[in-house]
C-alpha cells in the first residue's frame, strides 16, 4: 500500500496538486475568454493527472530551458544548428530520471499552463501562445515547451516513446517514461501495434496515463468510435492495467508508484471533461473545442472565471 | 556478366560486427529481406515488430533518438506507403537517423501491384531532410551501407536482393551524392537508375556503336540531387536528354530532371522511360521492363526519336550476355 494511503492526514503534495490544478483550470480559462476559443474541457479533465505526474510521481530534475520561450528556431536539419527542444523544460537526461512525453498536443495549453503552475515555465509564458513566430504553438510540437516529440499525428508518440523505452532497456537504465495519452487515440490502429510490441518486447518502464474523458472531436466516443472495454482489450494485450478516478491524485500517485512487473502499465484515468467547471455541461456532448455562440455566453465565463479568480467556487 | 548472390546477407552480418549501435527491426519479412542471417548472428540487436509497419518506425524513431542506429527492413512498398505519415513525422522532420531499406523496389518482383514500389521514390522524395539512396548493382549495395551510414539524417534505401548483376568494380564504392558518368558523348544523355542501369548500358552500347555520341549517368543518389555529374552531362546533350527508371515516371528521377533542365533553362528535350502514370501487374521482371517501355529497346527508341532517325539495331544486340535467374524463382519470399 502506498504509505500516503495509510494516514489521514493527507499529505502535502495533495495540496499542492489541487492548487495546481486550480491554477490551470484558471489560466486555461481566462485564456479561452480572451481569445474566444481554446481546449477548455482538456483543462478540467486533464489538470489534476498533469499535475499529479509532475508534483508527485515523475522523477525530473529542475528546467534547464529558458522560463520564457524561444522563438521558433526552424525545424530540425542539417543545416539547422539553432533547432530547440522543449524537452529541456521536463529537466535534464540522466538514467535515473524519468522522461515525459505528450501524445495529445492539443492539450498544449494545458500542458504550458502546468508547467508555469510547478515553476518550469515563466508565468508570462503564455504571453507566446499561438503567436506568429513563438514556439508555444497552439498544437504542439518538439520545440514546444514540456514536448520531446513530434505527436499531432494521434497515435505517433507512444511507438516513438516505446522506442525510447526499448533504448533505455537496452542500456539498463532504471528511470522510467511516462507517456500521457488521450482516450481517442485508442480508436488508431498505430496504438495497438504498439501496445503488442511493448509487451512482446517485455518494456516495462513505460507507463501510459490515459485521460479518459469520453469525448473528441465530433462528440462523445461512444458515439464516434467505441473504444470499451478498454481495461479488458488492453489486458489481452498483456498490459497490466490499472483503471481509476482520474480526480483521484492520490490513486493515480499510487498506480504510477507501482514496481515494473516485466508489463508495460497503462493507467486509465476516468475524469470528467466538465470537472471544476460545471458551466461547460450545457454545451455536452460537443466540447472538444469550445469558441462560445454569443457574447452572452462568452460573459457567463467571466463571470465563473472572476469568481474563481477571487478565490471562489465555478 | 559477374553477378552476387543474396550480397546483403552476409555483408551485413560482417559490416555490423564492429557497430554495436546498429540494430535491425524487421516486420516479419526478415529472410526475405536477408536479414536472417544478422538475426541469428546478433539476436540481441535484432528486433522483430511483427506485422506492424506504422509502430515499427516510431520504434526506429525513439532508437535513433536515443544514439542507437536502427536499420528498418522490409518492402520498399511497406516502408514508404503503408507508413507515409509515420515516416514523415515521425522520423523525417526530426532528422533522425533512421535507415529505411526498402526490397523489392520497381517491377523486380513479379508480386503484383501491392508488392511493387513504383511511387516509393516520389514519396519520399517531397519529405524534407530525407536523403534518397537507389542501388543499381552489387557494388552499390555492397558499399550502400558506409555510405548511408555517414548521412547524419534519415535515408531510404532502395535495396536489391537475390542475384544482384556487378555493373561497377567493386573498388568503386558507392558515394552519396556522386553519380556515375559511365561514358561521354554530344548527341543524347542517358540518365538510369537501379535495374534500368544495366538494360540502358546495353543500348548506349549499341547507339554508339552506331556512332551517336551518348552521354550515360548513373544516379544513385535521388535526393539530394543533382549532382555536378549530372548537371554537366545535361548541359552537353545537344539533341536531348532520356531517363530510364525503375519507378513511375513521376515524381522520381524523370521528375527530377525535368524539374532541373527547366531551372537551368537546357531547352532541350526530356523522354522519360519508366512507368506511364499506371499499375503493373504480377509478372516477370524481363516482361514488365519490356511491356512498360523500360528495357534497351525502350531507350533505342526513345534515342531515334530525339535523334530524328532510324539506326536500325536489331533486337538481339540489345539482349543480355548472360540471363539472371529469375527472382520469381524463390516464391517462398513473396
Amino acid at each position: 500500500m502506498n504509505p500516503d494511503m495509510q494516514n489521514s492526514i493527507e499529505p502535502a503534495w495533495l495540496d499542492e496538486v489541487r492548487r495546481a490544478a486550480a491554477g490551470v483550470r484558471r489560466r486555461v480559462l481566462r485564456y479561452t475568454i480572451d481569445n474566444n476559443g481554446g481546449y477548455l474541457s482538456q483543462a478540467c479533465s486533464a489538470a489534476d493527472l498533469l499535475c499529479t505526474l509532475y508534483v508527485r510521481s515523475m522523477r525530473l530534475g529542475p528546467s534547464i530551458a529558458p522560463p520564457v520561450p524561444p522563438s521558433f528556431a526552424g525545424p530540425p536539419g542539417a543545416d539547422n544548428p539553432h533547432a530547440f527542444t522543449g524537452a529541456g523544460y521536463n529537466g535534464p537526461r540522466g538514467p535515473e530520471l524519468d522522461r515525459f512525453f505528450f501524445s495529445p498536443v492539443h492539450y498544449a495549453l494545458v500542458l504550458y499552463s502546468v508547467l508555469i503552475q510547478v515553476g518550469r515555465l515563466a508565468s508570462d509564458g503564455l504571453a507566446h501562445f499561438n503567436v506568429d513566430g513563438s514556439t508555444v504553438e497552439l498544437i504542439g510540437a518538439e520545440h514546444s515547451p514540456g514536448h520531446e516529440l513530434t505527436a499531432g499525428s494521434l497515435g505517433q508518440c507512444i511507438s516513438q516513446a516505446g522506442g525510447i523505452a526499448l533504448a533505455r532497456k537496452l542500456r539498463g537504465e532504471p528511470g522510467r517514461c511516462f507517456v500521457f495519452m488521450s482516450d481517442g487515440e485508442f480508436q488508431e490502429g498505430q496504438t495497438w501495434e504498439a501496445m503488442a510490441a511493448l509487451a512482446q518486447h517485455r518494456i516495462d518502464r513505460i507507463v501510459v496515463v490515459v485521460d479518459a474523458n469520453a469525448q473528441q472531436c465530433d462528440g462523445a466516443m461512444a458515439g464516434v468510435g467505441h473504444i470499451e472495454p478498454l481495461a479488458a482489450r488492453l489486458q489481452a494485450f498483456g498490459v497490466r492495467v490499472v483503471e481509476l478516478d482520474g480526480h483521484d491524485p492520490l490513486a493515480l500517485a499510487a498506480a504510477a508508484a507501482l514496481p515494473p512487473d516485466g508489463r508495460p502499465t497503462v493507467i486509465i484515468a476516468r475524469t470528467d471533461p466538465c470537472r471544476g467547471l460545471p458551466i461547460l455541461q450545457a454545451r455536452a456532448p460537443k466540447l472538444h473545442y469550445v469558441r462560445f455562440g454569443s457574447q452572452a455566453e462568452r460573459d457567463s465565463y467571466a463571470v465563473v472565471l472572476a469568481c474563481l479568480e477571487a478565490g471562489g467556487q465555478a | 556478366m559477374n553477378s552476387v548472390t543474396r550480397p546483403h546477407r552476409s555483408h551485413l552480418v560482417q559490416w555490423a560486427e564492429q557497430r554495436p549501435e546498429v540494430l535491425v527491426l524487421s516486420a516479419d519479412l526478415t529472410s526475405s529481406c536477408e536479414a536472417d542471417l544478422f538475426r541469428d548472428a546478433y539476436p540481441e540487436r535484432f528486433f522483430s515488430m511483427g506485422m506492424a509497419e506504422q509502430n515499427m518506425i516510431g520504434f526506429a524513431a525513439g532508437l535513433a533518438r536515443e544514439g542507437f542506429s536502427p536499420w528498418v527492413h522490409t518492402f520498399a512498398v511497406f516502408l514508404t506507403r503503408r507508413v507515409f505519415d509515420q515516416v514523415a513525422m515521425s522520423v523525417a522532420y526530426p532528422n533522425l537517423p533512421v535507415r529505411l531499406v526498402g526490397f523489392l523496389p520497381g517491377v523486380t518482383t513479379p508480386g503484383g501491384v501491392t508488392h511493387q514500389a513504383i511511387d516509393d521514390v516520389a514519396l519520399m522524395r517531397v519529405l524534407p531532410n530525407l536523403t534518397i539512396v537507389d542501388t543499381g548493382d552489387a557494388t552499390e549495395v555492397l558499399s550502400a551501407l558506409d555510405a548511408v551510414q555517414d548521412v547524419p539524417g534519415p535515408v531510404y534505401l532502395r535495396m536489391l536482393r537475390g542475384v544482384v548483376p556487378r555493373l561497377f568494380p567493386a573498388a568503386e564504392p558507392l558515394v552519396v551524392g556522386r553519380s556515375r558518368t559511365l561514358c561521354r558523348g554530344e548527341d543524347i544523355t542517358v540518365l538510369s537508375s537501379s535495374i534500368c542501369t544495366e538494360h540502358a548500358m546495353r543500348a548506349v552500347a549499341a547507339l554508339r556503336r552506331r556512332g551517336v555520341g551518348v552521354s550515360h549517368v548513373h544516379v544513385s543518389t535521388l535526393k539530394p540531387f543533382p549532382d555536378q555529374g549530372v548537371i554537366d552531362s545535361i548541359a552537353s546533350a545537344g539533341r536531348g536528354v532520356i531517363t530510364v527508371e525503375n519507378h513511375s515516371v513521376i515524381g522520381g528521377l524523370g521528375s527530377a530532371t525535368a524539374e532541373l533542365m527547366a531551372t537551368v533553362g537546357t531547352g532541350t528535350r526530356l523522354l522519360r522511360l519508366g512507368l506511364q502514370d499506371r499499375y503493373a501487374q504480377g509478372a516477370s521482371v524481363g516482361y514488365l521492363l519490356a511491356k512498360h517501355g523500360m528495357d534497351a529497346p525502350a531507350v533505342v527508341r526513345a534515342a531515334q526519336d530525339l535523334l530524328g532517325r532510324t539506326l536500325d539495331i536489331p533486337e538481339h544486340e540489345l539482349v543480355a550476355d548472360v540471363t539472371l535467374p529469375d527472382d520469381s524463382e524463390r516464391v517462398e519470399d513473396l
